[in-house]
């Protein structure tokens, strides 16, 4: 199958600053991509770019197997959802309607549901909103679109966590329904984690770490007992994190941990706990620069 | 909200729950299981992950897939699985309960009566519950 986005050697450099240095990488269809990474790690750059907001300096990039930039047939078949988007001074019921105008696959139904669900209301201006508010309305466009594919970037500015879980839960519950290619750019990690089919890690404008969430997961663990049992443990391994109190020493070592390790472990009397996603992917970054140092 | 961990594969996790409900007897041969939305809704998962996790046990043999229908427990499912979890109840359970007991100074003997007194303990338990 052809990828939904497919990026190739690509880099942004705008005066004496690299946003994004020669990355590839595709995005398959009809999965839901985590485009994880600090803030400045590229993530915005890279979707400005997917959806033609913005020109690659090298490489190429392509949706849907053509280039994005000024491509209407291509722009049409996709919704981008920013961070603190600006809307046109329109009341809510209004801004919703336009975009249904554009979006082919527009489920008014959905778009009727979130309304609701998310308590907006519809007659006021939207420069009156809260930022929540107008962060609703993000996404209240994004889902209803049912665009093939859909491009959300840390869309959730000022939104509790009840209205980010309704947010995840929807977006679960549609995409189930109806499969499209969605990526997800966001540091909230653990919270959309189980969300994620694959991730993908920009760090300084290149890809850390790109790989099916199925095969991150449990690969690292904090290993902590007796700080002799735990050295042992660990002699001559890769260490990302090391701390110790009195006589007892935790580090956190990548994996995979096999069913040897394991039972190595337990003769040791030593507790293995795996690191979360979110943890994970600050190990992978912060172990990096470690690394470095000691080199 | 059902819980899972961070170790392991979420779509073994999936997987050894629907496992479990067989055994437990929730779920019993012939029935439907719930489909891969319906799981992925209730854990808060990818549809994918769901499925990923009900293939597995198709592959096993647990469950069967009827056509436009859904997935169904198989008939002899639960045998199957009751015996591939006794294979490894001495690793998981046993192992590490005999290492236990040897740190502590626990003999064989003293392991093996106290094995029985908790035994007898339930089994009292549950029978004063029943009569009640």
């Amino acid at each position: 199958m052809t990828p939904t986005i497919s990026v190739a050697g690509l880099s942004r450099r705008y005066r004496g600053h690299t946003a994004l240095d020669n990355i590839s990488l595709t995005v398959e269809p009809d999965t839901v991509t985590g485009l994880l990474g600090r803030n400045g790690a590229g993530k915005t750059t890279l979707l400005r770019i997917i959806t033609g907001l913005e020109f690659p300096t090298d490489g190429e990039v392509t949706v849907f197997g053509a280039v994005p930039a000024e491509n209407e047939a291509v722009l049409r078949r996709m919704v981008f959802v920013r961070e603190e988007q600006s809307y046109p001074d329109f009341r809510v019921g209004t801004a919703i309607r336009v975009a249904s105008w554009f979006y082919p696959y527009w489920s008014a139904e959905l778009a009727e549901q979130l309304i609701a669900d998310f308590e907006l209301p519809l007659s006021r201006r939207i420069g009156r909103l809260s930022r929540g508010m107008r962060s609703a309305v993000g996404i209240v466009i994004g889902l209803a679109a049912r665009a093939e594919l859909t491009l959300f970037d840390e869309p959730y500015a000022g939104l509790d966590a009840v209205a980010r879980q309704l947010f995840y839960d929807r977006l679960l519950t549609d995409y189930a329904e109806h499969p499209r290619t969605i990526v997800l750019s966001t540091h909230l990690v653990d919270e959309v984690a189980n969300l994620l089919e694959h991730v993908v890690m920009l760090d300084h404008g290149r890809v850390a770490l790109d790989a099916p969430t199925d095969e991150i997961r449990g690969t690292a663990m904090t290993v902590s007992g007796p700080a002799t049992a735990v050295e042992e443990f660990v002699a001559g391994g890769p260490v990302w994190h090391r701390q110790a109190v009195a006589s007892r020493a935790s580090v956190v070592v990548p994996g995979p941990f096999d069913a040897a390790a394991q039972a190595r472990a337990r003769a040791l009397h030593l507790s293995l706990e795996p690191l979360s996603l979110q943890q994970l992917l600050v190990h992978a970054s912060g172990g990096a620069a470690q690394e470095k140092v000691c080199a | 909200m059902p819980s899972l961990d961070e170790g392991t594969p979420l779509f073994v996790q999936i997987a050894g729950q629907l496992a479990d409900d067989i055994v437990d007897g929730q779920l019993t041969e012939g029935t439907r299981v719930p489909s891969t939305n319906e799981l992925a809704a209730f854990y808060r998962i990818n549809p994918a992950t769901a499925a990923k996790g009900i293939n597995m046990l198709v592959d096993e043999g647990v469950l069967e897939k009827r056509r436009g229908i859904g997935m169904f427990v198989a008939d002899g499912a639960r045998e199957q699985l009751l015996a591939a979890r006794r294979k490894l109840f001495a690793e998981q359970y046993v192992g590490p309960m005999v290492a236990e007991a040897n740190r502590l100074g626990i003999d064989n003997d003293t392991l093996v009566s106290l094995v029985k007194e908790t035994s007898a303990n339930n089994a009292s338990a549950n029978n004063g519950g029943k009569t009640r």
